[in-house]
């Protein structure tokens, strides 16, 4: 009866998005409207798509899982999601982006960066960075929505990965970002609903906010002899400073998530999707409720399920899952919600997924075929042309993630740590450059280049030399050093974006000092509009 | 407080929705600022260049 029911429910989430891609569809008819949604998508559109595009499945459960370890220090987390991921985006970068991606006639992340500084070696470049790694990105995304699929819908790994990918792949490649951002914005209402449940029906299982926290802090002395050594102090308590679970919380998942937003190729071409700065305003509002109800309730359930996996169990969530924290969250819903929540939680996670997938799928082919191809051969291509840049950047995506663990030993740990490896290099390569484009006219073209290539180059060693999360996976370091990573503590667990980020800054503006400035008619063309008027 | 006693705990529990609250007060005292907008017959003007692509 459950295995039927969760089928129609799937069914009927799956027919409401395809109806709404076959209106996008329909409505689909420049490459404007392809690229950027005809610019004139509605606020609460553009908020949930950007709020549900930047929240996969591996944020609720994934960092749900790491939250029911680590406690509620991961709430730093949902903070910066909101005040730099959304108020600080919105307001300080949001604007500028709209404002002048429709001055130089933007129509991608990249074109932006490009025209702005005049350089089609930074369009192509940013481009190339997007078309290369964003699919092991998307890969780590699509491959948690597999699994979903095979272990809830009994269906066979390769038959579910396939069959979903297609099914996004449908209403991305014919409804270009239309497709994708009206059925976001329904996937992301659907996980706002879940989430906002699963925090009631959670709080209220546990006996009240208050109480919930109390019984969590009395499981402190557990998880402190269980890690105490590395820097726990309970889940209630922040880690001990300078260590590693301090360095893991605060420089990996705090500031490698959290500032590494700012620079996400596809939630920055959403600011260039709405008509005026009034729908970004509006936007504000909608994108704080919504990413408040999606992390902080993740962080906050991940928690406090230990207190609830202590009093059934007798033990901690971390051990209750056999120390396999994706579990976690899945367990939890499975035992302690009503078999209709479970269902509508697996929608919701489906949701996640696609929401973010499709937002993928299209930034890859646009970097394909706007970025890359157009720029090279310096021919405007049609929307057909768009089409088929979206379809190989799916297939792309795909078999990476197919293939990748078939042929290569560690290719699923690769694909894991796609998240991580995608937001270092692009707050590192793209955001020195992005911040100077919309707030100093003082950047040159070589200085914009040189902080790029810095932080690039510098995210790459650091991944393959230095952060023993990736080094050890990507395996350079041992085969050519004979350790996994470089250094020891703390080099090791420090992300790439504390040290990549900051000497990209530097390099960018160095190097701006000794070269010579752009265009002044240019750069008056870029700031047309923004001076007088920032809101 | 909420039974937290740790201050950086009940510190970023306040942010956090403090936070959020910024965001709603923003929308809403900047709900109708407009600042520069699309023009429309900018986007006519794109359309016609796409027409002509197509052909």
């Amino acid at each position: 009866m459950y295995q039927i029911v969760l089928i129609i429910a799937v069914l009927v989430y799956l027919l409401i998005t395809g109806y709404l891609g076959y209106i996008a569809y329909r409505k689909t008819r420049t490459t404007t409207d392809y690229l950027l949604a005809g610019r004139e998508v509605h606020p609460y559109i553009m908020a949930m798509s950007y709020g549900a595009t930047f929240i996969s499945t591996s944020a609720i459960v994934g960092f749900g899982g790491t939250a029911a370890l680590f406690g509620m220090s991961l709430l730093w987390l949902t903070f910066l999601n909101i005040f730099v991921g959304i108020f600080l985006a919105f307001v300080f970068f949001g604007h500028r982006t709209r404002a002048m991606g429709y001055n130089l006639d933007s129509h991608t992340f990249p074109e932006l960066l490009g025209k702005r500084y005049q350089s089609r070696f930074i369009q192509i470049f940013s481009g190339i960075i997007i078309f290369l790694f964003m699919p092991i990105y998307t890969a780590a995304v699509l491959m948690g929505a597999t699994q979903f699929l095979v272990v809830n819908l009994k269906l066979n790994y390769e038959v579910a990965l396939f069959t979903f990918s297609a099914i996004v792949a449908i209403y991305v490649v014919m409804g270009g970002l239309k497709g994708v951002m009206y059925t976001d914005a329904f996937q992301g209402s659907v996980m706002f609903i879940g989430m906002l449940l699963l925090l009631f029906l959670t709080y209220y299982r546990l006996g009240g906010v208050t109480s919930a926290h109390e019984s969590l802090a009395q499981l402190n002395p557990m998880i402190v002899e269980l890690m105490g050594k590395a820097g726990h102090r309970g889940f209630t308590h922040m880690p001990a400073f300078g260590s590693n679970i301090w360095w893991t919380v605060i420089s990996t998942i705090v500031l490698g998530v959290g500032i590494g937003v700012l620079a996400q190729p596809q939630l920055a071409t959403r600011f260039m999707t709405v008509r005026s700065s009034k729908e970004l305003n509006r936007a504000t509002l909608v994108g704080g409720i919504f990413i408040l109800a999606m992390t902080g309730v993740a962080f906050t359930v991940g928690a406090v399920s230990n207190v609830y996996f202590y009093n059934t169990t007798g033990k901690i969530a971390f051990l209750a899952a056999n120390k396999q924290v994706d579990s976690i969250i899945p367990m939890f819903v499975e035992q302690t919600m009503p078999v209709w929540f479970g269902i509508l939680f697996l929608v919701t996670l489906f949701a996640a997924a696609m929401s973010t997938m499709s937002s993928q799928y299209h930034t890859i082919g646009a970097a394909l075929s706007r970025d890359i191809t157009e720029t090279i051969t310096r021919r405007k291509a049609g929307i057909g042309i768009n089409r088929l840049g979206t379809s190989f950047g799916i297939l792309l995506s795909t078999i990476v993630a197919w293939g990748l663990p078939r042929f290569y030993e560690a290719g699923s740990e690769i694909i894991a740590r796609g998240t991580s490896l995608f937001f270092g290099l692009c707050a590192s390569s793209f955001l020195p450059m992005y911040f100077g484009a919309l707030y100093s006219k003082k950047i040159t073209k070589s200085g914009a280049i040189a902080g790029m290539l810095a932080g690039f180059f510098s995210s790459i060693f650091w991944f393959l030399f230095v952060h023993e999360k990736e080094s050890q996976v990507l395996g350079l370091a041992k085969a050519l050093l004979g350790r996994p990573a470089l250094w020891g503590e703390p080099w090791k667990v420090v992300n790439p974006i504390i040290i990549s980020l900051p000497l990209a800054i530097a390099v960018t503006i160095v190097a701006s000092l000794f070269t010579k400035p752009l265009d002044e008619k240019h750069v008056q063309l870029c700031f047309n509009g923004l001076e007088k008027n920032r809101n | 407080m909420f039974g937290l006693y740790d201050p950086s705990i009940i510190l970023v529990y306040l942010l956090c929705i403090g936070s959020t609250l910024l965001c709603v007060i923003y929308g809403i005292v900047h709900w109708n600022r407009s600042g520069v907008e699309v023009k429309a017959e900018k986007i006519i003007q794109w359309e016609k260049e796409e027409e002509t692509l197509e052909e």
